[in-house]
């Protein structure tokens, strides 16, 4: 929340040039829904557990649990994210078909995975 | 968090009446034993020997409903480590000093622990992990002199203590680690030393399996007490899991310690392993400090666990 609205202020600041994208990849904690699909985190559980997306799709993960946790890829480098306080989300936009596994590197019992299909 | 969650855990707690009594534990030649605490409170002072004192998993920064301020109750500890008749020693902190990492929490810790003027050994939790360098943060301030991820150990009074690290590199799927290097190491520190010699070895996370399913173990510790077997006396002190749990095993005694900041539920008894929500006035009951005592030539380890309502 704080991240937002620092990047609210500085569009202030900024006016027009702050259109440029403040986006990317990223956590962050913005109240609108991503556009698509989500990973909840919530009681230490990744749901669904298994999401199968086509390729180009950006999954976002959303951590509701009072405790932090991530997401990272079980290679550690396909994808890896910060870590994730309550509401803060990840994005992740998958461009090759495969199967993603992944997982809480803080909790490393809590898996999940990304079945990415060709379009 | 739904009202039905909240149900579940509120529910739960009614079977936790166990969680505010303290127990003294006595290890002797592999055989355990517990009388009551206020048996253990009318036991002279122990004149000789010394004691020490474990806290841990004080979450400072933590301010959510099952704790709004994970500061003040770590406050209140370390008053109660002031406030002791007789001095420990030193403090060991098992971990998860902070929520996030951040540098004003461990400020925050490091102000509220350096009022007990005692000197304090720290492990760090998977909470003080998570600044950009992945540990550097504590290693910055805590890792002077020790190796790898911070593993180290040291002779007091003619115990040994070692410091293990098991929430570095984790795999998916599975538990706490160890590693291969810090293995090797602790194979090498603790060969040449005599089995009569007392070992305390304290990490974060359980180096026992204490619930799987949440992760409550530690993959690789059944080789870390390979190397422990031949000792007389081995006393395995862990947090994480926020409440008291204990076993025997041959001549080891392990014990997980309470935290500061939020008690957790036991293993698989509610809906995860995060903060339990209890009744305000429950909160204090819930958490607490472990006061460990030797005994000089009678080999024996005393565990005296006390809450902040005590």
């Amino acid at each position: 929340m704080f991240k937002t609205l620092k990047a609210g202020a500085l569009a202030l600041c900024l006016g027009a040039a702050a259109s440029i994208a403040i986006g990317g990849p990223a956590i962050s904690a913005q109240a609108q829904a991503p556009a698509g699909p989500t990973i909840k985190i919530d009681n230490f559980v990744f749901g669904p557990e298994a999401l199968t997306v086509a390729v180009g799709t950006t999954v976002t993960w959303i951590n509701q649990d009072d405790i932090p946790h991530t997401v990272v890829a079980n290679d550690k480098q396909t994808f890896k994210s910060k870590v994730m306080d309550t509401d803060e989300r990840f994005s992740f936009t998958f461009t090759r078909p495969g199967e993603y596994g992944y997982f809480c590197s803080l909790h490393p019992h809590m898996v999940g995975k990304v079945i990415v299909k060709a379009g | 968090m739904s009202d039905h969650h909240t149900n579940d855990r509120r529910g739960f707690l009614r079977c936790m009446a166990w969680a505010g009594t303290g127990a003294l534990w006595t290890v002797s030649g592999g055989l355990a034993s517990s009388i009551s605490l206020d048996q253990a409170a009318a036991k002279p002072a122990q004149a000789k020997g010394f004691t020490f004192l474990q806290i841990s998993d004080s979450h400072v920064g933590f301010a959510k409903p099952a704790n709004p301020d994970a500061k003040a109750t770590f406050q209140e500890a370390v008053a109660k480590i002031i406030a002791m008749p007789v001095k420990p020693d030193f403090i060991i902190h098992t971990g998860d000093i902070t929520q996030l990492s951040k540098d004003s929490e461990f400020d925050d810790a490091d102000q509220i622990i350096k009022q007990a003027g005692l000197t304090v050994f720290n492990v760090p939790g998977e909470h003080d992990m998570l600044d950009e360098g992945q540990g550097k943060a504590f290693l910055n301030r805590y890792g002077k002199g020790t190796k790898g991820a911070g593993w180290h150990s040291f002779d007091h009074k003619g115990v040994h203590f070692v410091a293990l690290i098991n929430v570095v590199n984790l795999k998916a799927g599975g538990m706490g680690s160890l590693g291969a290097e810090q293995l090797q190491w602790l194979k090498d520190d603790l060969a040449g030393r005599p089995s009569s010699q007392p070992i305390v070895v304290f990490a974060h996370i359980p180096l026992w399996t204490v619930y799987a399913d949440w992760g409550w173990g530690t993959d690789d510790a059944a080789q870390a007490l390979t190397f422990l077997k031949r000792f007389g006396s081995v006393t395995v002190l862990n947090g994480h899991i926020h409440q008291i749990t204990q076993k025997v095993e041959g001549n080891v005694h392990f014990h997980t310690a309470r935290s500061t900041a939020f008690p957790q539920p036991v293993g698989g008894q509610g809906p995860s392993p995060g903060p339990l929500k209890v009744p305000t006035e429950q909160l204090h009951s819930m958490l607490g400090i472990t006061t460990a005592s030797f005994v000089r030539g009678q080999d024996q380890i005393a565990l005296i666990d006390a809450t902040l309502a005590s």
